[in-house]
This record gives structure tokens, sequence and C-alpha cells, in this order.
């Protein structure tokens, strides 16, 4: 058997083993790598820092804990984001898991808000994130495309009262917000096809300004979105994530696993090349 | 990190492993595994829908608020049921005939309007030949990436033309929609790697989170349970490793 035989017929659990310690090295490693900021990503910081003082945000919290490797981070420094900028951050979730992704990120951000920080050389004082008055959490809800329509009329159809039981009209965060027109922007944060019926039955209806937030697997089919100007901004998997928080200056979980990223792609693209080469040495040899 | 938390966290820890033992091949710890989180997922929702949906949206309307209208959509739902029965399946049909009339009719215009006009007009859009120099020559939605959309629209839409043979001229500008699909799904292949390693930079970034716990004596709630629960978990897939490694050796000694 030649080496190209062998290449062949290598077994898959050998190529695992190889990318797992590949991964814990670079991920123990703890250097840094730098990180390229695309223009869809930065629209999306761009829109949040021109909002005004007060404005809502609509942040949609529609994935499960299968998602939150990649979306978790996303969720993570928007939300920050909103609060340090002191705008009224709006959440529901239209995924059946989301009510606990959302009430996580919830209780860690408004935690981290209890510290002074400083991000961009700008100094941010400590401040007290309260529910009902800087965030509302509508909670969860089945058919999410009804869903969408249903708040395009008035928040109160389809959720009466947050997800903790307060009628939305004894909330102060939500007196005078009625529907999408109040929003200044919502940004959709989702891992399956929650994002289309935000698109077509939420932003192409309503025509509010949209930023999607998306898994790897699902980025590059929402493009086309972003060239017709009915998505403001993208971000794509963990480096979408890592790129949100460089432009916040706010290092999380996605900047931290940028290095092992990039190392584990270049063993995949090793691999590959190695597998063409075997593949194309071999059938060489069969035609001689 | 309270000793409740650290035990449902070591839990997590030991599901990661199970769950990625699957690599190497089928196994108990695996199988329990993927059975837990189905029956999780399935009881969860379950829960999360009479808390959020049923006993609001219906139950208390009809107990509390005594809105009687809403008799009409829960007999629908029970008409539903009827689908386990031969004979009175039929039934169910008619709220699913009304069911499908409204989705269809609300995604009809609403799809139309902004996957198909919407998309054709970002087509059809000025090329601003402006863009082509300075700061928005390679932005995603101006200068070249206009001619790229543009010619990649045309060229993907005629290798999909099936009715005139492809060669010549038409055949080239096929191959070249054919090359602008092999792109296209070879960027979704590129952003689904970097889903799959972000699964597991994200369980690499929890176990990290669990050792770190497992040893900090600083923490208020520290026991000597958390280097135990460490340990435990360390040994255990010490000695799944170990067992494996021997049958497989076995199994190659066998076979020469």
């Amino acid at each position: 058997m030649t080496l190209f035989d062998k290449m062949m017929t290598l077994d898959r659990r050998w190529i695992f083993l190889f990318l797992a310690v590949v991964c814990f090295i670079t991920y123990y490693g703890k250097f840094q790598i730098p990180i390229p900021v695309n223009s869809e990503v930065r629209s999306v910081y761009n829109k949040i820092e021109s909002l005004p003082e007060g404005s809502i945000v609509f942040l949609g919290i529609d994935y499960d804990p299968s998602s939150q490797a990649e979306l978790h981070p996303m969720t993570y420094a928007i939300m920050e984001h909103c609060f340090r900028r002191k705008l009224g951050v709006l959440t529901a979730a239209l995924s059946q898991n989301g009510p606990g992704m959302a009430e996580q990120v919830f209780m860690d951000v408004v935690d981290s808000m209890k510290l002074p920080r400083e991000y961009n050389g700008v100094e941010y004082p400590a401040r007290d994130i309260v529910k009902g008055v800087d965030y509302v959490f509508l909670g969860y809800k089945p058919y999410f495309s009804l869903i969408i329509l249903g708040m395009g009329q008035n928040f109160r159809i389809p959720f009466p009262a947050d997800y903790y039981g307060t009628p939305l009209d004894s909330i102060p965060m939500m007196q005078g917000v009625n529907n999408y027109d109040q929003v200044a922007f919502v940004c959709d944060l989702t891992s399956g096809n929650i994002a289309d019926a935000w698109i077509s039955y939420g932003q192409s209806r309503f025509n509010f300004d949209m930023a999607l937030g998306l898994t790897g697997v699902m980025a590059a089919d929402y493009y086309p979105f972003l060239n017709s100007g009915q998505l403001i901004g993208i971000m794509g998997g963990l480096f979408g994530a890592a790129q949100y928080e460089q432009l916040a200056d706010n290092a999380g979980l996605a900047k931290d696993g940028m290095r092992v990223q990039v190392f584990a792609h270049l063993v995949i693209i090793l691999f590959i090349i190695i597998a063409n080469v075997g593949f194309f040495m071999s059938r060489r040899k069969q035609g001689n | 990190m309270d000793l409740t938390t650290f035990l449902w966290t070591t839990f997590g820890i030991y599901l990661t492993i199970s769950i990625f033992s699957f690599l190497y091949k089928d196994n108990p710890f695996y199988k329990f595994t993927e059975h837990l989180f189905v029956g999780v997922s399935a009881g969860y929702f379950v829960i999360i829908l009479w808390h959020n949906s049923l006993a609001p949206n219906l139950f208390n309307k009809i107990i509390t608020d005594h809105v009687w209208l809403y008799f009409v959509p829960g007999i629908a739902g029970l008409m539903m049921f009827t689908r386990f029965s031969k004979k009175y399946s039929w039934i169910s049909r008619w709220p699913l005939a009304a069911y499908i009339g409204i989705s269809a009719g609300l995604a009809i215009p609403l799809e139309m309007s902004a996957r198909v006009n919407r998309q054709l007009y970002a087509s059809m859009a000025n090329i601003s030949w402006d863009n082509f120099w300075g700061p928005g020559f390679l932005n995603t939605t101006a200068g070249f990436s206009d001619i790229i959309v543009l010619v990649g629209a045309l060229a993907g839409l005629i290798y999909f033309f099936f009715s005139k043979a492809h060669t010549g001229t038409f055949g080239a500008i096929a191959k070249l929609g054919l090359w602008i699909l092999m792109i296209g799904f070879g960027t979704s292949f590129g952003f689904t790697v970097m889903a799959r390693i972000s699964l597991f930079i994200n369980r690499i970034q929890s176990m990290e989170t669990w050792r770190v716990a497992s040893f900090n004596t600083a923490n208020e709630h520290y026991s000597m349970i958390f280097p135990l629960a460490f340990y435990g978990i360390l040994l255990l897939v010490l000695a799944y490793a170990i067992v494996q490694f021997i049958k497989f050796m076995k199994e190659r000694a066998s076979a020469a």
C-alpha cells in the first residue's frame, strides 16, 4: 500500500482526534489574532451607535441552546451595547427554548452593567438596569409568523402581558410603545426559518430597519437580502459575533474562540489538500 | 458557584463528553444522553407551550375572562385530534383547511413581495459607476459587487434554462453560471465548517469554566466535592478510552 492509498483509507477518527488536539492547544495558547471587520457587521454597530438615548431596540432572541455557541456572544455584545448607550431593549423569544436563553443573557448583562467600564475610550459609569424601565421581555408564543404580524399591529395583541405576567399597559417602558412604528431598530438573532418570517412578515410588511444575527450555516443564504436593502446588516456565525465584540471593544466568548477557528480551518484545509492529492495520485496510478 | 450549580454543570460536562464519544463509535453513554435530550426537550416544550400559549390565550380567556368566543378556536383545536381515529379523521380536515387557507392567504402576497419582487428590483438596480473608485470599491452592496450580482444572476438563470443546448456562447455563459453556483455552495460550506467548529469551541470554553471552578478554593461555596467530581469525570473518560483501546487491539490481533 502506497502513501497515497493510505491517505485515501485514513480512518476519519484520526482526523477528529487531530482536530480536537489542535483546538485544545490553540485554545490554551493565549495569543491574539487580528479580526477584520466587514461592512455588514459595522452597519449594525453604527445603527445602534446612531440611535438617540431612549430609543427602543427590538431584540429577537429566537434560538435554542443548540445555537448558543454562535448567537449567545452576539446577544451579549449587542444587549450590553444598547444598555451602555441607554437604549430601551424590547425582547421576545419566538423559539420554544428561547426564554431560557434570553433570561440568562439578561441576568449576566444586568450584572455586568453594575460595574463601570471603558469601551473605545469612553467611560461608562455603573448602572442599575431595571426590568420594565430599561428592558422588557415579552416571552415566547408559538406560530412566529402570526406573532410577527400581530406585533406589527400592537405588541399587546400577541403579548397582553410580559414573560413575568405583568400587563404591558402597566410597564413604564411600554407607555406609548404600540408597534414597530415606535421601535427604532429590529435585530433578530436566530438559528432557523424565523429569519425568513422576520423578512417576509416583518420587514417587508412594516418596512422597519432590520439586521440579522445568524448561525454560520444560514449566513450565506441571507446576503441577497442585504444587497436588496431589506437588511441593513448581517452578523454571520462566531466570526460575526467576534467582529461585533471588536467594534464594541467588549471582548467575549466569540473573540476568545477566533484563534481556534483560524487553526481549525487551517487543519481542515490541509486535510482537504491531502485528500485531493491522494485522490488524484491514486486515480493517475489506476490510469497507468 | 454553589454546590447545586456545580453538580448540574458537572452533569452537563458529562453529557458533552458522552455526546462527543459518538465520534469514536456508538455507545451506551451516547445513547443515554441522546434519549435524555429528546425527552427533556419534549417535556420542556409542553410546559412552555402551556404557560405561554394555551393557559393565557385560551383557558384563561374562557374561564377567567368569560370570553365565550374562544370556544371556537378551542373546539377547532380539539377537532384536530380526530386524526387519531380512522372513522372520524375527516373532521380534522375542516380546521386544517381553515388553517392552510389563512396561512396561504397571508403568505403568498408577503412572500411574493419579499422574495421575488424586492430581489428582482435589487438585480435591476442602477449600477453606480462612482462606486468603482474610492471606498465603495469592494463594498458588498456597491461597486464591483453590483456587476457580480448582475452577471451572476443572469449566468445562474441561463444555467437552469434547459430548452436550448448548452453549447457555444450560451454554453459558456451557462458554465459561468455553474461556477457562480459552486462559489455560492463553497461559501455555504465554509460558513458551515465555521459553525461546527464554533460548537466545539463553545464546549471547550464550557469545560474550561468547569475546570477552573473545580479548583477555585477562593470560591465561598468551595467543597471537596468539586475536585472529586472533576477527577471522577476524568477517570470515567480514561477508563472508557482504555477499554476501547484494549478492544481495538484485540480486534486487530484477531484480524491479523
